[in-house]
């Protein structure tokens, strides 16, 4: 019982972090119908800007976060421009290649400049262990999960209650009906994706502090991971991100401590195949269907 | 028309006397070693990107897992031809793995096949990724040390004909019936059904046909790299294959011939600085679906040129 | 039996009914209109017999000499094989192919080869090859379209485009022709064409049509009979003449002016 209870604590932290990165996913494809596959790496570079922060200045956990979270958001920003703009009306495939060769882009850059190897995160938070009995709970653990949740309920709030809000979620049921109401549909886009890649920065800073380690290719498993957990969600809910992150990260850390680790992965894949072709819509989603 | 055409004779002609002439260069050491494993590359990633294309550019299927496929055929085709030594069991391993491969195509495609877009590109990632976890934990695979001294029987003679086979067949499928209602598929898939056509046999088909010429490729590069690891066909191998697609142009079997002997000799330049590649290859994907979505030859083939001179000919 | 009759047809998309009890009967060699404000479900209806849609109740059956099918719910390409054509209301032409491809694609259920002949080129599949571009050729030619056999369908004005899609839908071979807003957007001219072709359809191929169309005199002209499809409710049915009368027609859809 202690061990699964254990297991469900981390599965906790860890599911966390994939729901920061799933919103991501979420709030992209809700709006434009993509599915980013750069987002994984946007959250690795700006681990690596939260490293190069608090590794060549003297900045604590919180600025440091504020800032992977600003330039998150400036590098999602950009590639969208870039990118993802001019394909706007091109073929669902176009713009998936172009997605994947940014992903790629991104990891061998970053590679070919800071080297692939694994560099490790400066202790930023105290060590603290928490026991309940035979279930150990770190502090940093702690910071995660709050972390996450203050930033989930802060987008929450954004969604729902502001003006910009209401111009994601126009602009997610018909882009052309926005625009016609007098939404700019471009600058919503431009700020739906910063939004999600600053998410996506908090939480490659999180798994830096707690993993303890970075390398350029960190972002490919938990981004598709994440993906799964946004799909499971249901893609283009919020709080669906929320609950399909925790799902896969409690999925994960039960299969991983009593199943076999190498299949870890594996188990995730073929959940998302399972669910996509049960029930493509998720837990929360809504299901479209072409009109013919 | 009949099979023994002018036309033929003469593609007939080309084939064999260009295969006389590398096999003449090969023998008196202008290609040596160094060359011809960039041609065996070369040989292979045609095989690769002309079945990929069939699924991608042809049916519209976007399949990121081309490279399960693979490695289906290079450990199948690896291990028959362990138990037997010798070219036929060399080429019953090829054969095995290829209809291996497409088995597995035949039972991953009928489930995942309905799905489109995005979620089937990740659905065909996930499949691949799994394949390469029962690999890596399968005894007669070796797991993850790798597979040791698989005998070496691809040659020039070999690779060359399993490359002008593929080219063949697969042009041979594009241009029949079937062929033609998967490239509808792709163009409007409710259409299609409507026109009669069973979406889903055709989708199933040509995975599974492109899954065989896969497994083919990799028999091949089994026998003649000599040593597996499921590592080897990951991702980013899926990627490598998708690429040359994209810069041949996704529709083209003459575009992926060409784009697969243009890559090979960047990357032979490139060998020492890999991550200058991948970073050329991310660029290229992206450099070309926003500037020149069609890549290099769009959907057109190298006939199309000579047809065009015939068209003109008779005007006059 | 009628050719084609839909008995007590519904559907429903969660808690929105479409199409609510439908019932229709269309007789061999008519041509009979079906028409309705936008959102009638008129296209739905359309769907659901083609196989897009599945029914949530009611039946669909095709009466081919004798042979009585029960075709609710399949999938359009059986329908398809069963007899059933159709076009659509927005263009789905295979736009980067030849109007030659388009229609030898369509002629895809008759062709007589497996896969292997295929690969291998049998002498069979060049026979069958030979036979698809004749019977394309005689086709393009009775609807005049030899002239454009090599265009691409992307490339044809629209007007032809229109005309393309039913020659296509008819080299299937059907037996009843379903077309979905035929007219929308041509121009006088391309109208009449229309009438010309869809005449020509009757007569020289026997076939029966069922078309939707918003266009009010060429629905008068050439309908033999009409069905008013309101709200998915079939509000009336009957010779043009009475429909055109009818105060529950006027009000819903056609106005006092028709």
């Amino acid at each position: 019982m202690d061990q699964f209870l254990q297991q469900i604590v981390n599965g906790v932290s860890l599911g966390s972090i994939y729901a920061l990165i799933a919103l991501g996913y979420t709030m992209v494809y809700g709006i434009i119908k993509l599915i980013n596959f750069a987002h994984g790496d946007v959250y690795m570079v700006c681990a690596y800007i939260g490293f190069a922060v608090t590794t060549y200045t003297s900045l604590g956990f919180i600025p440091a976060l504020i800032i992977s979270m600003a330039a998150s958001a400036v590098l999602g920003m950009g590639i969208e421009k870039i990118a993802y703009k001019p394909l706007r009306n091109s073929s669902r495939i176009a713009v998936l290649i172009t997605a994947i060769g940014i992903s790629l882009l991104l990891e061998y850059v970053m590679m070919y400049f800071v080297g692939a190897e694994v560099r490790s995160y400066p202790k930023l938070l105290t060590e603290k262990i928490f026991n309940f009995g035979n279930i150990i709970i770190n502090l940093q653990q702690i910071y995660i999960v709050v972390t996450a949740i203050a930033l989930m309920v802060l987008l929450q709030f954004i969604v729902i209650k502001t003006k910009v809000g209401k111009a994601m979620r126009a602009v997610s049921a018909d882009k052309d009906a926005a625009q016609l109401m007098g939404i700019k549909v471009d600058s919503t886009i431009s700020i739906t994706f910063a939004i999600g890649s600053a998410l996506a920065g908090a939480g490659g800073v999180l798994v830096g502090i707690y993993y303890n380690s970075i390398d350029p290719l960190m972002g490919m498993m938990p981004g598709l991971k994440a993906f799964v957990a946004a799909v499971f969600g249901g893609i283009g809910s919020i709080p669906g991100a929320m609950i399909g992150g925790l799902s896969i990260g409690i999925m994960e850390t039960l299969v991983s401590g009593y199943g076999n680790s190498m299949y870890r992965d594996a188990a995730v894949f073929a959940f998302l195949i399972i669910i996509l072709i049960l029930k493509p819509s998720g837990l929360l989603g809504k299901s479209t269907k072409e009109k013919v | 028309m009949k099979v023994f055409n002018k036309k033929n004779i003469l593609t007939l002609v080309i084939i064999v006397v260009f295969y006389a002439v590398v096999q003449t260069l090969i023998s008196i050491g202008i290609i040596n070693s160094y060359y011809e494993i960039t041609i065996a590359t070369i040989c292979i990633n045609i095989i690769l990107a002309v079945s990929l294309n069939l699924v991608t550019g042809f049916t519209g299927q976007f399949s990121l897992g081309h490279a399960g496929f693979m490695s289906i055929g290079a450990y199948v085709g690896a291990i028959i031809n362990m138990e037997m030594n010798s070219t036929g069991g060399f080429l019953i391993g090829v054969i095995g793995g290829a209809v291996a491969a497409a088995v597995v195509g035949v039972i991953i495609g009928i489930p995942t096949l309905r799905l489109k877009g995005d979620y089937l590109a990740i659905a065909t990632l996930g499949m691949a990724e799994i394949i390469r976890v029962i690999f890596l934990n399968m005894e007669i695979t070796n797991g993850a040390a790798g597979l040791n001294g698989i005998p070496r029987y691809t040659n020039w003679l070999w690779m060359y004909v399993f490359t002008v086979i593929t080219i063949i067949l697969i042009n041979n499928f594009i241009k029949s019936s079937p062929g033609r209602a998967c490239i509808s598929i792709r163009e409007d898939e409710i259409a299609a059904e409507a026109m009669g056509i069973n979406t889903t046999k055709y989708k199933v088909m040509a995975f599974a046909l492109g899954a065989f010429f896969a497994g083919i490729a990799g028999a091949l590069y089994a026998s003649y790299f000599y040593f597996l690891k499921p590592n080897i066909f990951g991702f980013q191998k899926s990627i490598d294959i998708l690429v040359i697609v994209v810069f041949g142009g996704m529709g083209s079997i003459t575009g992926s011939v060409v784009a697969a002997v243009l890559l090979a000799i960047i990357t032979a330049f490139l060998q020492q600085y890999s991550e200058l590649r991948m970073i050329i290859y991310a660029l290229l994907l992206v450099v070309i679906m926003l500037f020149r979505p069609q890549g290099l030859f769009g959907t057109k083939e190298i006939t199309d040129l000579f047809k065009f001179k015939k068209k003109n000919e008779r005007i006059e | 039996m009628s050719l084609l009759s839909v008995e007590k047809l519904t559907k429903s998309f969660g808690g929105l009914t479409a199409v609510s009890n439908v019932n229709m009967n269309i007789e061999k060699g008519e041509l009979v209109g079906l028409i309705g404000p936008n959102g009638a479900g008129k296209t739905t209806l359309f769907n659901l017999l083609t196989g897009v849609y599945a029914p949530t109740t009611g039946n669909i059956k095709l009466d081919i000499a004798g042979n009585i099918k029960e075709i609710g719910g399949l999938k359009p390409y059986n329908i398809t094989k069963s007899g059933l054509a159709r076009t659509f209301q927005n263009i789905r032409l295979f736009k980067d192919l030849t109007v030659m491809d388009n229609i030898r694609i369509a002629m895809h259920q008759n062709v007589d080869y497996s896969m292997s002949q295929a690969l291998f080129r049998s002498n069979k599949f060049y026979k069958e090859e030979d036979r698809l571009i004749e019977e394309a050729e005689k086709l393009m030619d009775i609807f005049k379209m030899t002239h454009k056999k090599n265009e691409l369908a992307k490339n044809l004005p629209y007007g032809e485009q229109r005309h393309l899609e039913i020659v296509r839908a008819m080299a299937t071979k059907p037996v009843m022709l379903l077309l979905d807003e035929p007219a929308a957007g041509m121009n006088p001219n391309e109208t009449a064409n229309l009438t010309e072709t869809i005449a020509k359809i009757r007569k020289e191929f026997n076939l029966t049509v069922l078309l939707i169309e918003h266009d009010m005199s060429l629905v008068m002209k050439i309908c033999e009979r009409i069905y008013v499809l309101v709200y998915g409710m079939m509000i009336a049915s009957g010779f043009p003449a009475e429909v055109r009368k009818n105060k529950r027609v006027i009000e819903a859809y056609l106005g006092e002016d028709v």
